[in-house]
Order: C-alpha cells, then sequence, then structure tokens
C-alpha cells in the first residue's frame, strides 16, 4: 500500500503543478479541516473537560459507585456476548463455508441484517418478544425465574443481536481461501476431524478470530438505544456506561459524564487500533 | 513419513477403513453444525424480526396504520428523512474529497488522521451527542460565538444533522478508500497528457471509476443516518414537534404506552432501511 502510492505522488504532483498549482493543496485543506472540525475538536473538548479539575477528580468520578458499576456491567456483558459470538462466529463461517444444505444463501443473507436495523429498533424486537407481558417473556420468568428485559440477559441478547455479522464477516474469507490439502494430508495420516479442526484449520484462522472479536467488544462498550429500550435506565442494575453518560448529562453532572465518557473512548479506540494492527498484517501476510 | 513409505499396504488398508467411518461421522457433525447455527440464526435475528412484525400488526392492518396517522410521526419521519439526506450529500462531497487525499496525498500527519476517521465506529453515540452539547450548549466552548450568530445548535436541528455526521464519518470514506487504491492512476494521468483539466478528468475518469463505492457509501451512510438515535437524543431533546425524529418517536412513544404506534413506526423504519441496503446490494450484484 505505502509503496504504491510513494511511487504515484512524485508524477502526480508534477502533474497536478502544470495544471493547478493549488489545487492540490485546497483539497488537502478541506480534507483536514473536515477531520479536525468533526472529530478532532469535539475529541479534543471532551479530554479537556474530564480533566479539567485534575486526574484525581477524574478518578474520584470514575469509581464512584454508580459509574464503576456501570462501567463494569458494560465490560461483562461485553465479554460474556463477545465469547458466545466468537464461538458461534466461527461455527457460522465454518458452516457457510463448507457445507451445502438447503437455505443457505438464506442464512448468508440474514447474518448481515443486524448491520441495516437502527438499533432502536432491534431492543423494541427483543421486548415484544421477551417483555414481562408478553408470552414467552411471562412463560420464563414464572418457568425458570428469569427475566430477560430489565436484566443483564437483554443486555447480552441485544448485543448479540448486533455484532452476530463480525466474527462471521471476518472468518469466512479466510476459511474460504484455506488450502485444502494439508486437511487432506492430516485426514490421510489418520487424524480425526476435531484434530484436523484444532490443529489445521484454527492457526491461520487465529488472526481475523481475533480482530472479529475485538470488534465485537468495541461496538457493545458505547452501545445505547437497543440498551436504554431493553434494559432500562436503573442504577445499579441495568445501568450501562453509555446509559449512565446519558442520565448524568441530563441530571447535569458534567464532570461525571466526561470522566465516564473519556474512558469509554479510551477502551473501545485502544481495542479499534489493536484490530486494526491485526488487520493491516494478516493482508500482509496474504499478499 | 518413512514409517508410512516402510509399510504401504498395512497403511493403505487402515486407510480405507478410517475413511469410511470418517464419512459417517463427518455427515453426522456436519448435519449437527449446520443445525445447531441454523436454530442459532433463528432464535437470535429471525425470530425477533417476526415478533416486531406480528407486535406491529397484532390488532391488525388497519389498526396499525391509523396509528402511524398522527401529525407527529409525519413531522418526526420528515426530520429523519432530510437530515438523513443532508449528512448523505456532506459526507458524499467531503467524504469522498477526504478519501482522495488519503490515497493520493501524503502529509504530515497523514496515518494519525486516517486512524482517527475510524473513532466514530468505537465512541458511544451518547457520547459524540454530549461532545457537541459541550461545545455548542449553555456555556459551552463555541455558545459565545453561535450567539452572536444568532443561530440554535444545540436543542435544535443543526446540532442533531452534526451528531448524525459524527456518527456516519467513516462510512464513506472507508467504501472509497480501497477502491480508489485499486483504481489504475495511469488513466487519470492519460487523460491530463490529453489536456483534460483536474475537474473533467475527475467528472469523466474518476468519479465513473468511484461508482460502487460512492453507492455502497451512501447506503451504508443513509442507513446509519436513518437509525441514529443516541447522538441526537442528546444534542436535540427530542422536543416533540421540532426536534423528533422518527427514532426519538418511538422512545417517546414506548414511553407513553402508544404500544402499537412504537411498533408500527420502528416496523416502518426497519423496514425502510432494509431496503435501501438490500436494495443496494442487489444493485450490484445485478452489474456484476
Amino acid at each position: 500500500m505505502t509503496t504504491s502510492s510513494e511511487t504515484t505522488i512524485p508524477s502526480g504532483k508534477t502533474e497536478q503543478k502544470r495544471t493547478h498549482p493549488w489545487g492540490r493543496w485546497a483539497l488537502r485543506l478541506i480534507a483536514i479541516s473536515y477531520l479536525v472540525v468533526l472529530l478532532v475538536i469535539p475529541l479534543l473538548v471532551i479530554l479537556q473537560d474530564a480533566l479539567r479539575e485534575g486526574l484525581g477528580e477524574f478518578w474520584r468520578q470514575v469509581t464512584l459507585p454508580p459509574a464503576s458499576y456501570a462501567l463494569k456491567l458494560t465490560l461483562w456483558t461485553a465479554a460474556v456476548m463477545t465469547i458466545i459470538n466468537t464461538v458461534m462466529g466461527i461455527l457460522t463461517a465454518f458452516v457457510l463455508v463448507r457445507y451445502e444444505f438447503p437455505g443457505k444463501r438464506f442464512l448468508n443473507g440474514v447474518i448481515d441484517l443486524p448491520l441495516a436495523i437502527p438499533t432502536l429498533v432491534t431492543g423494541v424486537m427483543l421486548v415484544i418478544l421477551f417483555g414481562p407481558q408478553q408470552a414467552l417473556g411471562a412463560w420464563l420468568k414464572e418457568k425458570f425465574d428469569l427475566s430477560i428485559i430489565f436484566a443483564p440477559p437483554g443486555i447480552i441478547l441485544a448485543l448479540l443481536f448486533l455484532t452476530m455479522p463480525f466474527v462471521v464477516r471476518s472468518v469466512q474469507p479466510v476459511l474460504m481461501h484455506l488450502d485444502r490439502a494439508q486437511e487432506h494430508a492430516a485426514s490421510t495420516l489418520g487424524a480425526g476431524g476435531w484434530t484436523i479442526f484444532r490443529r489445521i484449520i484454527l492457526p491461520p484462522l487465529t488472526l481475523p478470530i481475533i480482530t472479529g472479536a475485538l470488534l465485537c467488544f468495541a461496538r457493545a462498550i458505547g452501545e445505547f438505544g437497543s440498551i436504554v429500550i431493553v434494559a432500562g435506565n436503573i442504577p445499579f442494575r441495568t445501568q450501562t456506561a453509555a446509559v449512565y453518560v446519558f442520565g448524568e448529562v441530563e441530571s447535569e453532572n458534567r464532570l461525571g459524564a466526561s470522566a465516564v465518557s473519556i474512558v469509554m473512548i479510551t477502551i473501545a479506540l485502544g481495542l479499534l487500533l489493536i484490530a486494526n494492527f491485526l488487520r493491516l498484517r494478516s493482508n500482509k501476510e496474504s499478499t | 513419513m518413512t514409517v508410512t513409505s516402510s509399510s504401504p499396504s498395512y497403511q493403505k488398508v487402515e486407510n480405507s477403513q478410517a475413511t469410511w467411518t470418517d464419512k459417517v461421522r463427518r455427515k453426522w457433525t456436519g448435519w449437527l453444525l449446520i443445525t445447531l447455527v441454523f436454530g442459532y440464526v433463528v432464535f437470535l435475528i429471525v425470530i425477533p424480526i417476526l415478533s416486531l412484525i406480528l407486535g406491529a400488526l397484532k390488532d391488525g392492518i388497519g389498526a396499525s396504520l391509523s396509528s402511524l396517522n398522527q401529525p407527529a410521526i409525519a413531522a418526526a419521519f420528515w426530520n429523519t428523512l432530510w437530515i438523513s439526506l443532508l449528512v448523505v450529500v456532506i459526507h458524499g462531497v467531503f467524504g469522498t474529497i477526504t478519501a482522495w487525499v488519503f490515497v493520493r496525498d501524503r502529509f504530515p500527519g497523514h496515518d494519525l488522521l486516517n486512524a482517527l476517521v475510524d473513532m466514530p465506529f468505537a465512541i458511544s453515540p451518547v457520547v459524540a451527542g454530549y461532545m457537541l452539547l459541550l461545545l455548542f450548549g449553555r456555556g459551552g466552548m463555541l455558545a459565545p460565538l453561535i450567539d452572536s450568530l444568532g443561530i440554535q445548535v444545540a436543542f435544535a436541528l443543526p446540532g442533531m444533522v452534526l451528531a448524525t455526521l459524527f456518527v456516519t464519518l467513516p462510512f464513506m470514506i472507508r467504501e472509497l478508500i480501497p477502491v480508489l487504491e485499486s483504481f489504475d492512476i495511469k488513466q487519470e494521468k492519460a487523460s491530463f497528457t490529453l489536456g483534460a483539466s483536474g475537474w473533467q478528468t475527475f467528472w469523466r475518469i474518476t468519479l465513473p471509476a468511484l461508482r460502487w463505492g460512492l453507492i455502497y457509501g451512501i447506503t451504508l451512510t443513509f442507513a446509519r443516518a436513518l437509525g441514529e438515535f443516541g447522538a441526537v437524543l442528546v444534542i436535540g431533546g427530542g422536543v416533540q414537534g421540532r426536534t423528533e425524529t422518527a427514532t426519538l418517536f418511538i422512545y417517546r412513544a414506548l414511553d407513553e404506552r402508544q404500544y402499537i404506534a412504537a411498533y408500527s413506526t420502528a416496523l416502518l423504519l426497519g423496514l425502510f432501511s432494509l431496503l435501501l441496503v438490500v436494495g443496494s446490494d442487489w444493485l450490484r450484484r445485478k452489474e456484476h
């Protein structure tokens, strides 16, 4: 990527110089100011706001009981979701790549639906299905004493729905291009299905699996629309970090809102950067 | 390896047996896996979608249609639609320029800015709206400037446009960068050599080559903008009849226990953005 653009720049520049000496500078200026206005300024403002009373006060706001509870709830529900969707995502990609069966195209299409549906609508769907007044929700409550809506399982279900495509779509292309000869060789040498899967198929998939899982987790940290519908806004029970920030903004506790926002941004951004780095590395390996 | 070659006949016998049992077992695990995956996807995605359809039509189509027939819903959809269209146009223009600059130009801070483009994916919509509130809200950093110009940004439509711009920023750029990278620069150069101006070259050569990237970027931006909720709730406040979008109406209707109206609006909005994505996918498949 870098080599190709490096070779094209010098020649491109001379072309531009002949026709429009300032054209390139104007475009560059437009692009940079577009990103600075929309991204950099808002980020700097919230960072400055969170730290305006010093690091000690920042830390105190983050560790206030409702804030730290919200952050912990966000992290553990995201972790549970990530584990489930990673396992199911690998299986789904495997089934889609390796088997032919009726309904395969349907299955492949349905997996992308969560990306096209507004997250608030996802929340509404789950409330209709599992709400305490609904048949299924009432039955689960009565038989198993299990609440889904206004409880952590609802949060996990909503997150599972939203992030379903990530691991599948990250693993699928790599799995498709795997060389089957190694598997045949292993099978000829007497290896069983599980051994082949673990020793031959899984290792090249490690990077895409981790990338997909990180994307799931990062996406889950900031989710608001579906969670506020499914879980409500009950401090110490179902209040996730995003819902907590919303509450603090409404009640004008600016410092608390900014501090928890910064923690969320840092976690999600860190994960995203790692995922990007891994993706670049796997691209390099495959080319 | 040496062991196998020293006793080929013995190996062969064991092998054919292994493949026979293996085949049966593989068939078994195959069906097991397919059923498991199918069950998971149906449970997680298909059933919730069906339950929304059933929920919205619970009292019959007539009831849901008449529940949709209120001025607040029309106003909310109108807001959603024009905010989304405006956002698509702005990102269409500036996103294309930015993607072009990222691919064809190098400048100090290039890589840092390129990494920052993905940030809105990682930032909660609530936080996005809150950042704008810090800038434009009461006592905000840019509030004096905005006030002197007589524009209201917070709790008004301009703020909601900005919030939607923020959350949808990456789509256009991320769709266009790979297309531009694989696009042969020789065509642009040839066009220059033949005496075309920069603008002509862009219009005749670059833009047609980018068509699919643009269509897909626009679709994703549009679909995301239609469904945006957290950011416009924080910056817009969801004032009925003024800053209420379709998602904000659903939120309020649920709160006011207007269930049929809430479910029907959710179904309508979901269908709308689904049709958008499926439609552009279909277009792309038709061409290839």
